[in-house]
């Protein structure tokens, strides 16, 4: 169909009128660039707020708890209590689908006093009290040593895991940080492993000031017993934390004597407010689409209505190709053909105008530095290929009309028009 | 090679229709060079059209080299037109973006014949009209002349069974007329069966044999001693 022939019979046509061809193609061209970037733009907003999640799991909860606010079974309202360390095994026994339940114990924070001592350095950091599957929470990248082990937590080891930022406080630089003692509040804890939270904005100086030390230590050392601040909560793949936290508030109420309706326990759903602004960016990404189409497509009809004009322009020209011998068929694929080729084009001028847009967007954002809530504005092939498909059947669409009309006279009248 | 039998054409518009054709019957042997004259609305371009099966007779027969022409679709009729037929147009009809060999390779190329061959043979077509060093210029670079040269050139380039020339020298002067002719009678001294429709009697009297019509009917069917065109250039 695409013979040699029949590219320069379609170039011929089209660089017959250079200056009106380049118009209509304009018009596919802005359409799909719109399309295009808006998309990236919506990528680049839920790529900036995603990664205010950081790697964090989603698929998780924050649980701790609250003062009761209704009496219950002669206790009054009012009354403070703790979870322990059996209703983490109470949780993990009972509810089941869950992948990981980490009890955690935090001291110290924004703000803090100083803290942690070594030599004559100090600073003030967060000390949590965590669990060694809290890394598959929260994934971090260790940058040396390892993380905590069940070996600690049964051996309650005075050993503790260092973001960078402590390391950047305490240390020297070049100073080898694994093995050496730091003092937390008074207590000496070993470096074994030093950390950087792999994908998390905004937070990161935080993250970067974070001690990780064994839940057990945590308690023994600081003097919380078995008690456990809050937990985080993360379900297996395929069950929604959200769908299963109702248990979990159940059973916590039921141990520690709580009215079922009380508002005791509170919690923070990540995979509650993940899906949110996942929802979001649906919609987002479909307005992206709707209003993309809808300028792509005002720019798909104006090929269709200048085929139009260039068909009944040529109408003579199309009864005299008739006379010679042109089959109506030929005589539509060649109007097919230029439309489909005028779309593709342009269209294909659009994505790499777009895509040129894009790469300069990302290097000056590169070069400014991170933006709040914006990030690496891109599209992915599929939406390359998709925009072109649609290129290619809005081509098609758009000489439909103009290629049955090129036909539908028959060539006598055709010969005859002047 | 042609032949029609009591052939009607009417055509209609609105409410109105006009009897066009009222049964002409009329053949066309080889070699033959025939003009077909009347005044404008006496059917002659009517039948014409028929005859190069860009419109369709109502009633009647009309048989093109042993080839029944009738219920033609538009894919088959465009075959024929391409393999029988060679149109010799008034205005020409040269696609203007085309340079004129392209333009004579145009029925080679609905032919489905190869680039190369395509060329060659339009080439040689341009060589006969005298046309050879203008082949790769625009119509609107040529005089009428040799646009009609370059038509002429096209209409013979597939070897057709019958050229169809619809007042060929129509645009042309009074001289230019005459050399078109000439190469004309060129062709048909050659042995080429030529269709002319024309209302000037100079013209129609180069040809050997004058069809008058009026008024849809054939009311004079002559041959005539052919005056050579050349004895006026």
């Amino acid at each position: 169909m695409f013979s040699r022939d029949r590219w320069d019979e379609i170039l011929e046509a089209l660089n017959a009128n250079k200056f009106r061809t380049l118009l209509t193609a304009f018009g596919v061209f802005w359409g799909i660039t719109i399309l295009v970037l808006l998309l990236a733009m919506t990528n680049g907003l839920s790529n900036g707020v995603t990664a205010g999640f950081g790697d964090f799991a989603t698929n998780s909860m924050f649980m701790w708890t609250q003062s009761t606010s209704k009496p219950y079974k002669g206790l009054p309202k009012g009354r403070r209590f703790n979870y322990d360390i059996n209703d983490v095994a109470a949780i993990k026994s009972e509810i089941p689908n869950l992948k990981y339940v980490s009890p955690r114990n935090s001291l110290g924070g924004y703000q803090g006093a100083n803290n942690v001592t070594r030599g004559t350095k100090t600073g003030a950091f967060q000390i949590y009290g965590d669990y060694p599957e809290y890394i598959y929470q929260q994934p971090m990248d260790l940058l040396q040593g390892r993380f905590l082990s069940y070996s600690d937590i049964e051996a309650k080891r005075k050993i503790c895991v260092i973001g960078t930022g402590v390391v950047k406080s305490l240390y020297e630089k070049n100073e080898d940080a694994l093995g050496t003692y730091i003092k937390v509040n008074g207590v000496n804890f070993m470096v074994v492993g030093t950390f950087k939270m792999s994908n998390s904005q905004g937070d990161k100086e935080e993250d970067a000031n974070t001690i990780y030390i064994p839940f057990t230590t945590f308690g023994q050392a600081f003097n919380q017993g078995e008690d456990v601040g809050w937990m985080a909560i993360t379900a297996v793949d395929g069950t929604s934390i959200t769908d299963m936290k109702q248990q979990i508030f159940d059973l916590m109420k039921s141990r520690h004597k709580i009215d079922p309706t009380d508002r005791a326990i509170g919690h923070y759903d990540l995979s509650e407010q993940f899906g949110r602004i996942n929802g979001l960016f649906s919609i987002l990404s479909f307005v992206g689409y709707f209003v993309g189409a809808l300028v792509l497509m005002s720019g798909i009809i104006g090929i269709s209505n200048i085929m139009l004009i260039v068909v009944k322009e040529r109408t003579k020209e199309i009864g005299v190709r008739r006379a010679l011998g042109a089959s109506p068929w030929s005589i539509k694929s060649q109007v097919l053909q230029e439309s489909l080729i005028l779309t593709i084009l342009s269209g294909m001028t659009g994505i790499s105008f777009a895509a040129i847009v894009i790469y300069v967007m990302n290097t000056i954002l590169d070069r400014v530095g991170p933006v709040e809530n914006f990030a690496n504005p891109s599209v992915s092939m599929n939406v390359v290929f998709t925009a072109l498909i649609i290129l290619v059947v809005s081509g098609v669409l758009a000489g439909l009309i103009p290629a049955n009309s090129a036909t539908k006279m028959k060539p006598v009248d055709a010969l005859r028009i002047e | 090679m042609i032949s029609i039998k009591d052939l009607h054409k009417s055509y209609h518009m609105g409410k109105n229709s006009v009897h066009v054709l009222k049964g002409i019957n009329f053949d066309v042997k080889e070699g033959e060079m025939v003009s077909i004259m009347g005044s404008s609305g006496s059917g002659k371009s009517t039948l014409l059209n028929i005859l190069g099966m860009l419109d369709e007779a109502d009633e009647g027969s009309y048989t093109l080299d042993n080839v029944p022409i009738k219920n033609l679709n538009e894919k088959i009729a465009a075959k024929y037109r391409n393999e029988f037929l060679g149109f010799i147009f008034q205005s020409f009809n040269l696609i203007n973006y085309k340079s004129a060999l392209d333009n004579v390779a145009l029925p080679l190329y609905y032919k489905g014949m190869n680039r190369k061959e395509r060329t060659e043979r339009s080439m040689h077509y341009l060589e006969k009209v005298g046309l050879a060093q203008w082949s790769h210029h625009l119509p609107s670079e040529l005089s009428g002349g040799q646009k009609q040269r370059v038509a002429i050139a096209r209409a013979l380039v597939s070897d057709p069974k019958v050229l169809l020339a619809d007042e060929p020298t129509g645009a042309l002067d009074t001289q230019t007329s005459y050399e078109v002719m000439e190469l004309i009678q060129g062709i048909n001294d050659a042995g080429k069966t030529i269709l002319v429709v024309t209302h000037e009697h100079d013209i129609a009297q180069m040809t050997k044999r004058i069809v008058n019509l009026k008024d849809g009917v054939i009311i004079d069917d002559s041959v005539v001693e052919q005056v050579r065109a050349s004895a006026h250039v």
